[in-house]
């Protein structure tokens, strides 16, 4: 178990600026995931602190110890991938023992045939094998280790790719994407896993994917990254409801955060729309800024008295919940989505209806993306006297 | 009846009663028969005709050009292994296809494996070594005469200006045979190369990044867990291929040695061919075919039956 730390990372292919000055330290023990759209540079991130990439500048440090001069082999961690990578001519048993075997036996004791005649060799395969029975039964698979990858479905060999990760007691491991290519259910099931897993060892894992999902239920803290830049590292929690960049509010969550154009006023409050919502901004006023609140954090309301309105332009209904799609105003901008709670009333497409916004503060960010503060006008008053 | 079958598309094949399923069967399997036979009549024709017709021969006394020809039984077989010659042949065939495919199947993987471990001139090495595939045997056995000639061949020049001995390469009876397999080894290296650099590049990289995690401690052993198991199929078909290409070595026993010094070269097809084209025993030539013919089925059964269970890992 170790921290890692990296220290200015960035990474060129060619002209191609891959990774821009990225740092992140990572605490021993922690479940750390790396959350961004496709191509942002998760991958060669993870692949750096690896060592099966080089970086062009910025140091990896794991333990307190800089690993950059160190080939893979000897930075102690172990990796699962995508594909499983698994040994296809090998058993699963074998495939498990091959981390095991490549460390504790010397050349001549991994010979074909010979190698077990060499003198240890039996003991230490005898060990490597019970130690792989007990990894195969922690997983779950000590049914499966007589046969190959190629008989095996998608979860069993993602089992096994992690018993070949964590039969050795790594420092770290490092995880990129490895539940993408399971059928959903089962994807559900392996992060319940995963993250138990990590309990259990108590082990750092370096975790990426580009499912935000995965990301806010697995993690202990989330790096969102967007085009090889870290944008905010976080709790789940923080960066669902704090986000610092609009770009991470509207990566995080499901459904999609709401934003709409709002200008700042005189007296701090903001137009948006036809409407004007009493808050007061952290902003200079007559600055353009994005106002941007959850479906959650909003109220389907009587059209008179809300700060938004217009009409109800699609509703799904997923049982615990109902979603209501609000076009506001006439721009073509994608309509709102409100969150609510099945409550017997049924809302008809067309309908006029309002939105109402005062349970909760919204977020502000401004032209560059960054948060603004935002306080309430009622603290305002309060405050002028 | 095949205008019969096929007046009535398959689209129209509805659930019947079944008085009339076992009908229907009939029919399905008679066009089924009748959609075969243009492919069987072929086959049969093109492919498996004429080694019944050269198994046939070797039961005559037939003669190239002659007008009658009779049945001898197995006449043919019982004078042929009664004949130094044809066990001199086919022991010179095996030393050579022994030398040739070990020679060329390692040496072919060698260079795949470097050509593709570099970073440039990759095309410029692919196309060199596979120059001597794409020339025509002929032609380029007549090269080495050249390069052989014990008074002004190259090699021999070469091998005087470094103070060795000249040899006679190719009437030695005791080199003639080794030259000729290195002849061999340099011809089918490069088509070895391809179809090994083929296996290469279509190994997945992720393989190589997992064995570089679980902690290979050398290039040897990378090239022990992933390269070599990856490359089974390729390596199977490559052995098989050279082991039935170096039987059929003929070009340049026909252009360089004839079969001499003193039969030291003379090999299975180079037998058959004197037998046959220049002393028109067409039936005792036909009698070495069939002996040529099992040992290449031989090896094609052997890898079918045996090998590629265990070189595909499914
Ligand atoms: N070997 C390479 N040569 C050139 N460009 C590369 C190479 N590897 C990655 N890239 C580029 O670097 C960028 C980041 O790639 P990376 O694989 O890290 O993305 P990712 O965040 O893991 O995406 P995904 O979620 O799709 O896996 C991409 O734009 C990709 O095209
Ligand atoms: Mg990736």
């Amino acid at each position: 178990m170790a921290g890692i730390d990296i220290d200015g990372i960035t990474k060129n292919f060619g002209r191609t600026e891959v990774l821009r000055r990225v740092d992140l330290d990572i605490r021993a023990g922690e479940f750390m995931t790396l959350v961004g759209p496709s191509g942002c540079g998760k991958s060669t991130l993870l692949r750096i602190v690896a060592g099966l990439e080089l970086q062009s500048s910025g140091s990896v440090r794991i333990a307190d110890t800089p690993v950059d001069s160190l080939r893979p082999r000897d930075r102690d961690l172990a990796m699962v991938f995508q594909s499983y990578a698994l040994y296809p001519h090998l058993t699963v048993g074998e495939n498990i023992a091959v981390p095991l075997r490549m460390r504790q036996l010397k050349g001549h004791q991994r010979w074909p045939y010979l190698g077990a005649l060499m003198p240890g060799a039996r003991d230490i395969e005898r060990a490597i094998a019970a130690e792989v029975g007990s990894v195969a039964d922690m997983l779950d698979i000590g049914h499966l280790l007589a046969r190959k990858p190629g008989q095996l479905s998608g979860g069993q060999r993602q089992r096994v790719a992690l018993g070949r990760a964590m039969v050795r007691h790594p420092k770290a491991f490092l995880m990129d994407e490895p539940l993408s290519n399971l059928d959903a259910k089962l994807r559900v099931h392996m992060r319940a896993e995963i993250a138990q897993l990590h309990r259990r060892l108590g082990t750092t894992f370096i975790y990426v994917t580009h499912d935000q999902s995965e990301a806010m239920t697995m993690s202990d803290r989330i790096a969102v990254m967007m085009d090889g830049a870290i944008l905010q590292v976080a709790a789940p929690d923080t960066v669902y409801n704090d986000p610092t960049d609009i770009r991470v509010a509207e990566f995080i969550g499901s459904p999609k955060i709401n934003v709409l154009p709002a200008m700042v006023r005189a007296d701090g409050s903001l137009a948006v729309e036809d409407s004007i919502i009493a808050v007061e901004a952290g902003a200079a006023p007559g600055e353009p800024v994005t106002l941007a609140f959850r479906p959650e954090h909003a109220l389907l309301a009587d059209p008179e008295q809300a700060a938004l309105r217009g009409r109800i332009a699609h509703v799904e209904n997923l049982g615990s919940d109902i979603l209501v799609h609000v076009r506001v105003g006439e721009s073509g901008q994608p309509p709102l989505v409100v969150r609510t709670a099945p409550n017997g009333h049924r809302h008809e497409i067309g309908e006029k209806t309002g939105i109402d916004l005062s349970s909760r503060l919204p977020l502000l960010f401004g032209r560059d993306g960054k948060r603004i503060g935002v306080a309430s006008a009622r603290q305002r008053e309060a405050a002028h006297g | 009846m095949v205008d019969h079958v096929l007046d009535r598309p398959l689209a129209e094949a509805k659930p019947v009663p079944a008085t009339l399923g076992r009908w229907v069967q009939l029919r399905q399997a008679m066009a089924a028969y009748a959609l075969c036979t243009p492919a069987v009549v072929l086959m049969i024709a093109l492919l498996v005709g004429p080694i019944l017709a050269v198994m046939a021969l070797s039961l005559t006394d037939y003669q190239l050009g002659a007008k009658s020809l009779a049945f001898i039984g197995l006449e043919n077989y019982v004078e042929m292994f009664g004949e130094r010659v044809f066990w001199i042949s086919l022991t010179n065939t095996m030393i050579y296809v022994a030398l040739v495919v070990p020679g060329s199947v390692l040496l072919g993987l060698g260079v795949a494996l470097l050509i593709e471990a570099g970073d440039s001139g990759k095309t410029f090495y692919r196309a060199v070594f596979f120059l001597p595939v794409m020339a025509t045997l002929i032609a380029m056995a007549i090269v080495w005469e050249f390069m052989l000639h014990p008074q002004f061949g190259l090699v021999n020049l070469l091998l005087k200006l470094v103070g060795m001995t000249p040899q006679n390469w190719l009437t030695d009876g005791d080199l003639a045979l080794y030259v000729l397999a290195t002849i061999g080894i340099w011809q089918a290296v490069g088509f070895n190369m391809v179809l090994f650099l083929a296996g290469i590049v279509s190994i997945p990289r992720f393989l190589y990044d997992a064995a570089e995690m679980d902690g290979v401690p050398s290039a040897w052993e990378r090239f022990r867990l992933v390269t070599w198991p990856m490359l089974g199929p390729v390596t199977l078909f490559v052995v098989v291929i050279t082991s039935i290409r170096s039987f059929q070595v003929f070009d340049t026993v026909h252009v360089l040695t004839k079969g001499g010094p003193n039969k030291a070269t003379e090999v299975l097809l180079y037998t058959m061919y004197a037998e046959g084209f220049e002393f028109f025993r067409s039936g005792y030539a036909a009698a070495i075919t069939v002996v040529f013919l099992a040992f290449v089925l031989l090896l094609t059964v052997v890898k079918t039956q045996l090998i590629d269970k265990k070189v595909h890992y499914q």
